[in-house]
C-alpha cells in the first residue's frame, strides 16, 4: 500500500509495469490515470492541496480499501501544482486476486479521493481564471459506499 | 493561539493562507463569527458557510464541533481532487 504525493511529472506506464510486475499472488490489476482535459481554452489547471492532511486523508482511504476488499496491493499517486491540458494529474492502482475486487476498490478511491482529498482544482484560459466547483454527483457517488 | 489555515478561493479572499489568532472560541462556528466580526474581506469568505467545509488537525469536522485542544484548523471549499 503506497501514497505518493508530489509536483513532479510520473511515467504512468512506468508505474502501471512496477505495481503490476512481480506478483504471484494477484490475478488482477487495474490501474486508472486522471489526465488535464481541454474543453475548449484550457491553458493550465493549477491543484492546490492542503499538505499533511492530504497524505492522511489519502492514507485512511486506501487503508480502508484494503479493509473493504480483498487486496494485495494498492498504489495511489497524487500530483499539486501546474499542469497542461494532456498530463497526467494522478493515478490509482489495485491488484487483487479476482479482478471484480480490483475494479471496485479501484472505483471506491476515485470516489473518495475525488470529494474527500484535499486538492483544489484551478482552471486558467484566455478568459482568466476559475476554480473548479465540486459536482454534486461526485459527492452522490459516495453514498454507493454506505455500509450501512 | 490557534494556526488558522485557508485554501483556494477562502485564501485568496482573505488575502493570506495562514495565521495564528489568540481565540476564546468554543466552537467553530464561534471563530467564523470571530473572523466574520473583524474585516469585510472575511465577512466576504464566510458569507456562504455552505461553501465551506472545516478540517481540526487535518481532520474533517463539523462547525459544531469544540475548538478545545485543537491546534490547527483550516477552512476551504469543497473538495476538487481525482
Amino acid at each position: 500500500m503506497r501514497v505518493r504525493v508530489q509536483a513532479e511529472p510520473f511515467d504512468f506506464g512506468a508505474e502501471c509495469g512496477a505495481f503490476a510486475t512481480g506478483r504471484t499472488d494477484a490475478g488482477a490489476v487495474v490501474t486508472f490515470a486522471g489526465i488535464v482535459r481541454d474543453d475548449g481554452g484550457l491553458a493550465r489547471m493549477e491543484l492546490e492541496h492542503y499538505p499533511g492532511m492530504t497524505e492522511r486523508a489519502l492514507g485512511r482511504i486506501t487503508a480502508e480499501a484494503m479493509r473493504r476488499w480483498a487486496l494485495r496491493d494498492c498504489l495511489v499517486i497524487h500530483r499539486f501544482g501546474t499542469m497542461l491540458p494532456g498530463e497526467t494529474i494522478m493515478m490509482v492502482g489495485t491488484a487483487a486476486p479476482h479482478r471484480a475486487d480490483a475494479f471496485a476498490a479501484a472505483e471506491f478511491l476515485m470516489d473518495y479521493l475525488k470529494s474527500r482529498a484535499p486538492f483544489w482544482k484551478k482552471e486558467f484560459g484566455a478568459d482568466g481564471s476559475a476554480w473548479v466547483a465540486a459536482k454534486d454527483t461526485d459527492e452522490k457517488a459516495l453514498g454507493r459506499w454506505s455500509e450501512d | 493561539m490557534i494556526e488558522v489555515l485557508y485554501f483556494a478561493w477562502l485564501r485568496e479572499r482573505i488575502g493570506l493562507p495562514k495565521e495564528r489568532i489568540e481565540t476564546s472560541a468554543a466552537t467553530v462556528a464561534d471563530l467564523v463569527e470571530e473572523l466574520k466580526a473583524r474585516e469585510d474581506r472575511y465577512a466576504a469568505a464566510f458569507a456562504d458557510l455552505a461553501a465551506v467545509r472545516v478540517a481540526l488537525d487535518q481532520e474533517l469536522a463539523e462547525f459544531d464541533a469544540p475548538l478545545a485542544g485543537v491546534r490547527e484548523v483550516a477552512f476551504f471549499p469543497p473538495m476538487t481532487g481525482g
